[in-house]
């Protein structure tokens, strides 16, 4: 099953897809085009964990090693925002690029889980796009927070789908269009760590809760991305995540 | 101005799977935010790897798990014997806070608590800490807030006590962003929400204590809490 969250109405809803590409129902049987409706992250986030050179190829791009242990970062609420919203980018930066990544929402709560069992603690699956502001990399803390906890940087959904509907997680095609041209492609059964092993990893340090969500990290293919352009990042089976990019002065 | 504390300090029902008591809102904190620190170190920001002084504050987040009532026994993770004990101020936010001036910012604070943020020790600051700033209990809180009002903040003393005996005690004259800056850059480009604690920062080389101790952080005019620290079983 799929299911997102909308502002609709003056009211907050969860909806389904309605059958046909572009339309979602109401749990009252009312039908919308998806552009009628206020898309909210599908989770309302625990904590948030986001991996870092988790794509050999894409560790290799920037000049990285693949880690021999996981690259993980946090980030905060203030960071999400649902399908179709309008992301800022600082008018000054020199290079903010895209990351698309298969985000896995935890179920159940999670303390020292086994690489075997860890499926089980999984509630489901959904798309994010974890933007990066590279001209504020500092060697602190890296990446840090101004580089990945920005307002309004980290895209989510639009659905959050059911576990059980997901046959193989770690075979999935993931892609980046922006403008409608294709700029990033990858698959996620070349995670260098896989979704069972960052259970078992970040189980082992610390209980997980229900809502708390891993970004899983991104493959090769970022490209600088400029106040204007639409960029879509979609992963098979779990859904098609659409953004804009907006000028932002404030700085 | 007196400001009400954020609901969620009031509603006893919402507890948190874990630590079974209510949370607040995030918590962020912040290292190399004291003047010690950043003397300690001046000679090893040019070197790789940073190879540059900190420009922004130096964040990190204590998620929800990590978040403790006074009172707790705080199990170390396996393997750990000691730990550093961060005590700090936790400026408690009444309002949603974005791009503040330093001029404004105290506007957005609804008052003041005593934290125990602990790390398992680590040298280097060059990738975030999760594994040593993230495990069960490390972020332990006072029960009271103390409101906003009078209060200056960098008049405050925080006071470590380990075993009941006094082993610290630093002045939170020595931050290098005081409480107003801190504010203005953090919210530059992060929003803060009502009920979330932006940590004030810890002090170069906090007291260490080990598995046994019972540690208590003092703010006089703020609060305190204490503590217990426990190896994992099995573990001894």
């Amino acid at each position: 099953m799929k299911r997102g969250r909308i502002a609709f109405n003056g009211a907050i809803h969860e909806v389904r897809p309605a059958g046909q590409e572009g339309l979602l129902r109401l749990a009252d049987g009312r039908v919308l085009r998806e552009d009628e409706a206020l898309w909210l992250p599908p989770v309302q986030p625990g904590t948030i964990f986001a991996l870092g050179l988790n794509y050999a190829d894409h560790a290799r791009e920037l000049a990285f090693k693949a880690p021999e242990q996981p690259l993980v970062f946090l980030k905060g609420p203030n960071a999400l925002v649902g399908h179709r919203a309008l992301t800022p980018r600082p008018a000054e930066a020199e290079y903010m690029h895209y990351e698309c990544e298969l985000a896995v929402v935890i179920g159940r709560q999670a303390r020292n889980v086994a690489r075997g069992q860890a499926y089980d603690y999984v509630a489901g699956y959904t798309v994010a796009n974890d933007y990066a502001i590279r001209d504020y990399l500092e060697n602190y803390y890296r990446p840090n927070l101004r580089v990945k906890n920005r307002d309004a940087c980290t895209p989510l959904g639009p659905w959050l789908v059911d576990a059980a509907d997901v046959a193989d997680p770690m075979n999935l095609a993931l892609r980046t269009l922006v403008n409608g041209r294709q700029t990033q492609a990858g698959n996620t059964r070349d995670m260098v760590f896989d979704i069972p092993w960052l259970i078992e990893y970040l189980s082992g340090i610390m209980t997980l809760s229900p809502g708390d969500i891993i970004l899983t990290g991104t493959p090769e293919g970022l490209v600088n991305v400029q106040a204007g352009d639409e960029v879509v990042t979609e992963i098979e089976g779990i859904g098609r995540l659409v953004n804009t990019l907006i000028e932002d002065n404030a700085n | 101005m007196t400001r009400r504390l954020p609901a969620a300090y009031l509603d006893a029902n919402v507890n948190h799977p874990f630590t079974g008591f209510t949370p607040p809102g995030r918590v962020y904190g912040v290292v190399l935010n004291d003047l010690d620190s950043l003397q300690a170190l001046a000679p090893a920001f040019a070197d790789a790897p940073y190879k540059a002084p900190p420009k922004a504050p130096v964040m990190y987040i204590k998620p929800a798990n990590t978040l403790a009532p006074s009172g707790a026994t705080v199990t170390l993770p396996p393997g750990a014997r000691r730990v550093q004990v961060g005590a700090t101020l936790g400026v408690v936010l009444a309002a949603p806070a974005a791009r503040l001036r330093a001029d404004d910012a105290m506007a957005a604070v609804a008052g003041w608590r005593a934290v125990a943020d602990l790390s398992l020790p680590h040298d280097s600051y060059y990738r975030p800490a999760i594994r040593e700033k993230c495990f069960d209990g490390s972020c332990v809180l006072a029960a009271t807030v103390a409101p906003a009002g009078a209060l200056r903040p960098d008049a405050l003393r925080v006071q470590t006590f380990i075993n009941g005996a006094q082993v610290d005690e630093w002045p939170l004259s020595r931050l290098a962003r005081g409480i107003p800056e801190l504010l203005r850059d953090v919210t530059a480009f992060m929003t803060l929400s009502p009920g979330d604690l932006l940590l004030a920062g810890v002090r170069w080389q906090a007291p260490v204590a080990q598995a046994g101790d019972q540690v208590a952080v003092r703010i006089h005019g703020v609060g305190e809490l204490s503590f217990s620290l426990a190896l994992q079983e099995g573990k001894a």
